[in-house]
């Protein structure tokens, strides 16, 4: 048995717990690197999803758009940004998301960082 | 032999590469991060380096989680840039130099460090943006090659096995029998994550410790694990990795001829130094 993980807060550290659980999901954002994957996405979800065949957990995490609910169903964040850049949404959008806060309101705490 | 001039290290989120192409260099936001680069632009000009290489990490568009190397070095005749998602505009491709990339290969392996070797390789914003910011008309005037580390996937090389790769890299190029020259490019930090409910978080301490230690005590980030440069510098922060393996190139005399710190760009402390390695 393995020492306990160590623990970041705040943090999901990818490692191999997290790159197998999220493959199927992970796969399906790194082919939308490809402008005609996004549109297929976008033309039948539902589809596009089963070909990936994502879990329902990531399924759900999928429909909601939600970052912290793909990255507990395994989903990378580099991965992840090309699923939201869909959605024309940029990695502070994803940030506010996350921090349950404004955009505005993250970046201005990002800027207020500089003042430390 | 061929001689390391010295080392850039620079951020390179995709940010960078919008405003760019939204040509926002002098915007209020932007303006503190570019003008970063003009200094290192007239010391470009000056030292005139025909060959780069630029230590980055993919991002997940030429290497995906079904292989994932921990080291890959490029040795393709050309690298092309290409659609990562997110619509910024590609670049023009970029020349490598096979006859130099199989040298820093044959001698990587030898001195044990046992990298992936790619004879096709699609460069993402880490590699471009960099180049873009360096030589902003677009047309390279060095041959480049590719490295890239792994931070996708944990485990990640530790921060002591990146900085002996670039001091292996450093021993590869001075080693190459011909009289170019060559500038060291790493890429990637500051503090910054993406990620998580910690999304956000910068370390201006740690940045500014870790830019300082780099001019006269480059092993200083080796104490740590790349665990502990995650929760010191954020989930993408650790890609102070890159900055590591360029520093370690440098052999000779390193002086700090520049450097530039801002917060923020996006969700990142952004950063350029600009090192001197007199032989």
């Amino acid at each position: 048995m393995n020492a306990e993980k160590r623990r970041i807060p705040g943090t999901t550290v990818f490692d191999g717990e997290q790159a197998r659980k999220g493959y199927a999901l992970n796969r399906m954002c790194f082919s939308f690197n490809d402008a005609a994957n996004r549109a297929e996405f976008l033309r039948d979800e539902d589809a596009y999803c089963g070909k990936y065949g994502l879990s329902p957990q990531q399924r759900e995490a999928v429909r909601n758009r939600n970052v912290l609910e793909l990255i507990e169903a395994g989903g990378n964040v580099y991965y992840l940004a090309k699923f939201a850049g869909i959605f024309g949404l940029d990695v502070q959008d994803i940030g506010a998301q996350q921090t349950g806060m404004t955009k505005d309101a993250f970046k201005a705490r990002l800027a207020a960082a500089a003042r430390n | 032999m061929a001689t390391i001039v010295g080392a850039i290290t620079t951020s390179h989120v995709p940010a960078i590469g919008r405003a760019i192409d939204r040509k926002l260099q002098d915007d209020p936001y932007w303006k503190p991060f570019f003008d970063g680069f003009p200094p290192v632009r007239s010391w470009l000009a000056e030292v005139r380096p025909d060959i780069a290489v630029l230590v980055y990490n993919d991002h997940g568009l030429n290497f995906f989680l079904d292989k994932m190397p921990t080291f890959a070095v490029g040795a393709a005749p050309e690298y092309r840039n290409a659609d990562e998602g997110w619509g910024i505009p590609t670049v023009p491709p970029f020349k490598g130099d096979p006859a130099l990339s199989w040298h820093i290969i044959e001698s990587l392996v030898a001195d044990e460090f046992d990298i992936v070797t790619c004879q096709e390789m699609l460069v993402d914003h880490a590699f471009t943006i960099p180049m873009a910011l360096l030589w902003p008309e677009q047309r390279w005037p060095v041959r480049t090659i590719p490295v890239c580390v792994n931070t996708v996937q944990a485990p990640l090389p530790s921060a002591s096995r990146c900085y002996r790769l670039g001091e292996a890299i450093g021993r590869a190029i001075e080693s190459w029998d011909t009289e170019e020259r060559v500038v060291v490019i790493g890429t990637g930090g500051l503090s910054h994550q993406l990620d998580g409910t910690r999304a956000g978080f910068i370390n201006k301490a740690f940045d500014q410790k870790f830019m300082d230690s780099l001019v006269d005590d480059p092993g200083w980030a080796t104490q740590y694990s790349t665990l502990d440069l995650v929760e010191l510098a954020g989930t993408q922060g650790v890609e102070v990795l890159m900055w590591l393996v360029a520093r370690g190139a440098l052999t000779g005399k390193v002086s700090k001829l520049h450097s530039n710190y801002h917060i923020p760009i996006s969700n990142t402390a952004s950063a350029v130094m600009l090192f001197g390695n007199q032989g």
